[in-house]
This record gives C-alpha cells, structure tokens and sequence, in this order.
C-alpha cells in the first residue's frame, strides 16, 4: 500500500498527488513512469511521473480522469491508499546539452515534459517550452514551466488565455524565424505528437515522443505495448516510452490503443453508476492492509 | 508415526498388483468444463488414492525418485498413503518438494516419475502425480499453520528475485536452514509464472495462494511490486541493504513473436499477454475485474505453438466462448511439447489440432482487426539441433484460415533487466544468465541463479531442481564463506 500524502486538483479534472514510495523515489529519473493498481479487481494503467523527491520519499503523479481508472484514482483524497505501484520503468530521457531544445506539451502531457524540461535545463540547454490545452482552465504546470525555460509560449484552442490556437502553430513560427532548433521534445495527445513529428520531419529537427500504448505489467513480458519503430516491433515499456518521432508507426498506435474502446465504455458506465461502491471497495481493502500492519 | 520398514505395509501381493489398472482420475466432463475455469481434475478421493497407492511395487532402485528433479521419495510416500498416514506422506514429500500441491498438477510426471515406472512396463505407471496432489490438498485441509516449523536464525540473509517455482523452491529450502529470506516480485501478485501463466482450470490461484501461505508461515518474507534491476539493483541489495547472497530466478519472461508480417495488428497476441491479461488480471471476469480481453464468443481462435502454454491459452479461448479454437503447430503430435495429459483434455474438449501448419502472414480488415491467418503446409525433414525433424514448407501449400484472434506461444527468451544491470554478471550469447549446472554459481560472488533465466524455457520442476541445488550450495558457502 502506497500512501497519499496530499492530493488536489490543479485543473478540472486534473489532480495531482503526492504518493509516498520510497524506492521509487530514489531511483526516478526523468521520463520514467510507473504503474498502478487501485484495488484487487482493478486494472495496471501506466502514469508517467512528474517529479520525484528521495529525500522524503514521495513521487508525484498528476492524472486526468479518462477512464474507469483515473476517474476513480482522482476520486481518492490525501491520506487515502493506493494498492500497488511499481516503477520506476522504462528508459530515462536522454539528457544532454543538445543546444536549443523545444519542449512541448499538450494538455496533462505537460505535467510529464516538465521534468525532462528541468533536467534539460540543467544540462545547460537553451529550453523553449510551448505548452497547449483546450482552454484557460486547463493549462498546467505554467508556473513550473517558466521556471525551467528560457521563453515559455502559451497556446489554447479556444483563445480563452494566451494566444489561441495550437502548440504547432508556435512551433511553424520558430521554424520560420530560423530559429535553430536541436531537439524537439513533444508529449501529448497522440494527434498532437503526430502532427509535430511531420512539421519536424520536412525540417530534419530530431523529435522526440512519449508514447502511452495500452500496458500490462511494464516490464517486457507481455509484448502488448509494442510499437512499430522503422517497422519492425519494439516494446514501449522497456524500449521506451520515448522514441524518435520520425521512426514511429502513429497509425497503427492509434490502431492498437483502440482495441479495447467497448470494454472502456462499459467500465466507464460502471464507474458513473457504481461509484460510490467502488470508492468504497478500494477504503475497505486499505482497512484490511491497516489492520494487518501495512502488510509490506 | 508409520515407519517404513524393509517389510511392506501393502496387502496386496506382487503379482496382484500388475493386473491393476491405473485409478481414473474424476474430471468434470468434457463439454461442461469447456465453459467453466474451474479446475479440470477433481483429485482422488481417499479410497481412489489408497487403492492407487497398492498398486506400487516397491521397487529395490525405485526409477521414480531417480527421475525426479527435486528427488521426492516417492516409494516411501506412496507406502505412508498405503497405510493411511497422509500427513506423514505429506512430511515425506516436503523433504525434499516445498511445492506438492503445485507439482502434482503440472509436472511432467511422464517425463519424470512415471516415465521409469516399471508399472508402466506391465500396465500403466503408478499415478505418482495424482497421488502426490492427494497427499498435498490433504495436508492443507489438515494442518495447523501453527505446527510449522522455524528454524533458529542463522543471521544470514538471503533475496530472492522473482517468486516462480526456482524462487520459491530456494526460498523455502534456505528458510529452513535459519537464513532470513526475502523474496522480491515485479508484479503485484506473488507465483511468478505460476500466477500468469497457467490457468485456473488446470492450477486454481487458491492452492498457489496456499501454498505460499505456508512458506510465509515458515517465515519466508515477500515483497511484490519490485522490479530488480529497476527499482532496486542486485549491488543496492548486497552493498545497501545487507544481503549476504542473492539467487535469481526471473525465469525466460520476453515473449518471442514470428517476426512475420501483420503481427501488429489487433487480436493478435503473444501467450505472455493473452495468458496474463486472463489469469494474472482476471480478464474473463470482465466486467467484475477491470482488465478487458476481446469479445471471443462467436469467433475463431488460433493458437501457434505446441508446448503447454499453448494448450493453456487455447483452452482459455474455447472457455471464453471461441466458436472454432484450433492448435497450429509445425511439427507433428510427437515432437509437441505439451504434457500429454493436457493433449488428452484439450481433444476432449473440441480443440481442433492442425499440424505440419505455420502462418506466414497475418492480414487484417480496414481498421487493423485481424481476419486472416496464411498458413503454410510443412513436412518433417532431417532432425535438427534440438534432435527432432525439421519442419519444412511444402511449396504451394498456402491456404487461408478465417481468424479473429492469433495467440503466439512460439516460445519466450531472458528478459535483459537484471544482465544490464549487474556489472560483471556473465551471460551467454541469447542473454541467459550462466550458471554453474551444479551449484548454480554465476560469475558474481554470492550471486546464485537457476530456473528458466540459466536454461531457457523449461518446465516448473526442472526450475525446482535448480532451486534446491541453488538453495544447497548458498546454504553451503553462507555457512563456509567458500566461494
């Protein structure tokens, strides 16, 4: 069991958590994700993780009620439990000093760019980051973001904050001022990711994308997050989840993501009508964990 | 307490017994288990079980302990069933098996134990498996947890990475010779393999669960949900956190695909996650467990391969509604790997076997959903590296078999996680890691290894073997500090 030590929604539907697990903690680094399970009849989804603290021991995530699962993990509150988690997986970003970098990212893909931003930053890169959501409400990490860029743009869909429109109409700007750009990092929705991999192609600027396949365990065992990279299979889970833009299949992404779209309305369905129940099932097994001492 | 003694507590005379047909094992019948996950054999019942414990000859060199991985004194257990002391049978066998309740359902016993049985030779083998798993459930529908030994600490400690059956195996040998023992698990359940990929109907999760019950009340630690190499390091656990020896058994976890085209496509599989997705995440209890598996009923289902997880995914298909639930495999029946047993039950439930069969491309409808599997004809050619005849395409032989789903159980290779992470941890050249054959010593001092993970895919007691021998020889230099 994982404790939550403070949740809070930072936009709707958007809450970030600060979840106590150690180990993790002190192996993170930037890119990386882990994966959860809330309760024992639950499912493994994969979060990538926003920062990490080892010196407290907390990691934290910041989730977007989709499915079945983020709805009810944003349903809990601090002090609340989370069953399992297991991380940190997959391969860190590379990170060097490239020269000018682009970190872009659209809606809670934000929250995953920014530690790669940071640790970019770090490595003594010129880091221009573009950050996209559909309105005001939903931009993220704007602060934090600042923090670790040279020049922070803002975009939204509807105009409501910033300038309107996407996070790749800034991209063509700095293309077509000649702005010399070494590395592309985008993370984000997959149409988002695409359409910045074809703007870069044309101009041969390395690109970078955190890829979200569907995942079972996240160590390379199941093969069901496989990716075609060049054509050939690659698993995002332990070969990623960061990959080059120009070298991925975003068709047969969107082909795979999609295989289980039924499945996902009806547990969508049970969670708007049971949940209550559910909410209740993952309280009574942290119950259980604290009667048996926290078990682990 | 029965004692076996040189004289024989087994009523029935020599010559009686090689008329005696092995006891039938009470399954549920075909076509109703065909739609259920419950378990496929019921067990003996005591007086099945006695009657099949007369039957054994006593061999003066029994080829039955000979054969057997782990060693089980199978003559002496079968004469305390014999005369009537189950427990004491069930104290005989955890001598030497700390896992009975699982190797009596899925070992090859043919390959093992009854394969020398000299019963055989007569009439049937002596059901030594069967028997073994009466012995096993009785003993857990009979013992106090209380009465479980401890023995006294040694201050050595031990880390066990991953929980299948070499882990669990070393586990339980070496806590019994007093070292504190941590088992460490990547997924959130404990079982290894034996969790996600065999199937409730031929090992319910409940006697694994028991069984580890029972090395948790001999005072094995657990802790899942730790991914060695990742979150923690072979050299973190040694240097940082005090263990004195570590032994790995991670098993053979990457599944392998064909490498043919369309593999991509939706509804096609590996058997890691066909069989995880169903057995480790409950996918077909969806919607009572969230993990969600494609729609079968109605539909054709293929499986590619010959071994028994093959047989396990297949079998869970035609459970799960597959209207035609065939086996491809390229070889023919008698180079097939799969537990004979297994072979018997499958046909029995309307699996259709298609050998010499291959597909060599997968097509699929206009949203990426597999349709089609091409398949090739093969005919058996000179024998190849692993001493069976190679299969060869027959030319002109494709044809197209209608499929919705594709589950490729070719076969899994090692998992890079622990080799990339452990400085001057020697592997071979497929990635294995090597291990002395006997000790089960790698290139790392303290650092021990068996199971899948040295040897490539193999069975549950051949990885129990390695876990003993393992178990024996860090016992041996934590008490020696000999490497």
């Amino acid at each position: 069991m994982f404790k939550i030590l403070h949740a809070e929604f930072i936009a709707p539907g958007i809450k970030r958590f600060v979840i106590e697990a150690p180990r993790i903690a002190r192996k993170y680094q930037p890119g990386q994700f882990i994966i959860l399970r809330l309760y024992e009849q639950g499912e493994r989804i994969p979060l990538t993780i926003e920062k990490s603290d080892s010196q407290k021991g907390t990691i934290n995530l910041v989730v977007q009620s989709i499915g079945k699962t983020t709805n009810l993990l944003n349903s809990l509150e601090t002090g609340d439990y989370i069953l399992d988690i297991v991380g940190p997986l997959g391969k860190p970003s590379e990170i060097e000093k490239f020269g000018t970098v682009v970190v872009m990212g659209g809606g809670v893909g934000t929250a995953m760019a920014y530690p790669t931003a940071a640790a970019l930053k770090k490595a003594g890169n010129r880091v221009i980051s573009i950050v996209g959501a559909r309105n005001k409400e939903l931009v993220i990490e704007e602060q934090e973001m600042r923090e670790v860029s040279d020049a922070l743009m803002i975009t939204t869909d509807d105009g409501t904050y910033a300038d309107k429109g996407f996070v790749t109409d800034k991209l063509r700007q700095l293309i077509e001022n000649g702005t010399r750009i070494d590395l592309v990092l985008a993370v984000g929705p997959i149409p988002m990711m695409r359409a910045v991999a074809d703007m870069t192609r044309k101009e041969k600027i390395r690109t970078i994308v955190s890829l979200n396949p569907i995942m079972i365990d996240g160590t390379g065992m199941c093969g069901g997050c496989r990716v075609l990279v060049d054509g050939k299979s690659e698993f995002a889970c332990v070969d990623g989840p960061e990959f080059d833009a120009h070298r991925i299949d975003f068709a047969v992404l969107v082909q795979r993501n999609s295989m289980y779209r039924t499945a996902e309305q009806k547990s969508m369905e049970d969670f708007q009508r049971d949940h209550e129940v559910l909410l209740a099932k993952i309280r009574e097994s942290e119950a259980e964990c604290a009667l048996q001492g926290a078990g682990k | 307490m029965t004692q076996t003694t040189n004289k024989s507590l087994n009523p029935l005379p020599l010559k009686e017994r090689m008329k005696l047909a092995r006891q039938h094992m009470p399954e549920q019948p075909p076509l109703l288990r065909a739609a259920n996950f419950k378990e496929v054999n019921l067990g003996y019942s005591e007086e099945l079980a006695r009657q099949e414990a007369q039957r054994c000859l006593e061999c003066a060199k029994p080829a039955c302990v000979n054969d057997c991985p782990v060693g089980v004194k199978v003559k002496e257990f079968v004469q305390l069933i014999v005369a009537g002391d189950y427990m004491g049978a069930a104290a005989k066998i955890r001598e030497d098996n700390v896992l009975p309740a699982i190797t009596g359902r899925v070992c090859p016993q043919e390959d093992h134990c009854e394969g020398g049985c000299l019963m055989g030779k007569k009439v049937t083998p002596l059901g030594i498996g069967y028997l073994e798993r009466f012995v096993a459930d009785y003993e857990q529908r009979n013992m106090d947890p209380k009465n479980i030994k401890k023995a006294s600490p040694s201050g050595k400690k031990v880390a066990i990475v991953g929980s299948g059956p070499s882990a669990l195996t070393a586990a339980g040998d070496l806590v019994q010779k007093g070292h504190e023992v941590r088992v460490f698990e990547a997924l959130h359940e404990l079982g290894g393999v034996l969790v996600y990929g065999i199937p409730e109907f031929r090992l319910p999760k409940q006697i694994i669960r028991e069984q580890i019950d029972y090395m948790r009340a001999m005072g094995v630690q657990f802790e899942t949900n730790v991914v060695v190499g990742k979150t923690v390091t072979i050299n973190e656990l040694m240097e940082e956190e005090g263990y004195d020896a570590v032994f790995i058994g991670t098993g053979a976890g990457l599944p392998q695909f064909m490498g043919i085209p369309g593999e991509h496509f939706n509804g096609v599989y590996s058997a890691n996650e066909f069989l995880t997705r169903i057995n480790l995440m409950h996918a077909y209890e969806f919607p009572n467990y969230d993990e969600p598996m494609v729609d079968f009923r109605g539909k054709d289902v293929a499986v590619i391969g010959g071994g028994n997880t093959a047989l396990d995914a297949i079998r869970s298909a035609l459970r799960l509604g597959a209207r035609k639930a065939y086996v491809l495999y390229r070889r023919s029946e008698a180079e097939m790997p799969a537990r004979k047993e297994e072979v018997k039950h499958a046909k029995e439930e309307g699996i259709e076997f298609h050998m010499l069969t291959a597909p060599i491309e997968f097509l699929a409808d206009e949203k990426g959903w597999l349709r089609v599997a091409r398949c090739v004809r093969m005919e058996l050619g000179e024998p190849d590296a692993s001493g069976r005849r190679r299969p060869v395409p027959m030319a002109g032989s494709e044809f197209d078999l209608p499929l919705a789903v594709a589950v490729i159980a070719i076969g899994t290779s090692a998992n890079p996680l622990i080799q990339s992470t452990t400085p001057g941890l020697a592997t071979n050249k497929r990635n294995y890691i090597e291990a002395d054959a006997m000790t089960q010593k790698t290139s790392r001092r303290g650092v021990f290894a068996g199971g899948d993970i040295v040897t490539g895919s193999a069975t549950v007691i051949l990885a129990m073997g390695a876990g003993r021998r393992a178990a024996k020889s860090i016992h041996e230099y934590l008490t020696t500090g000999r490497w």
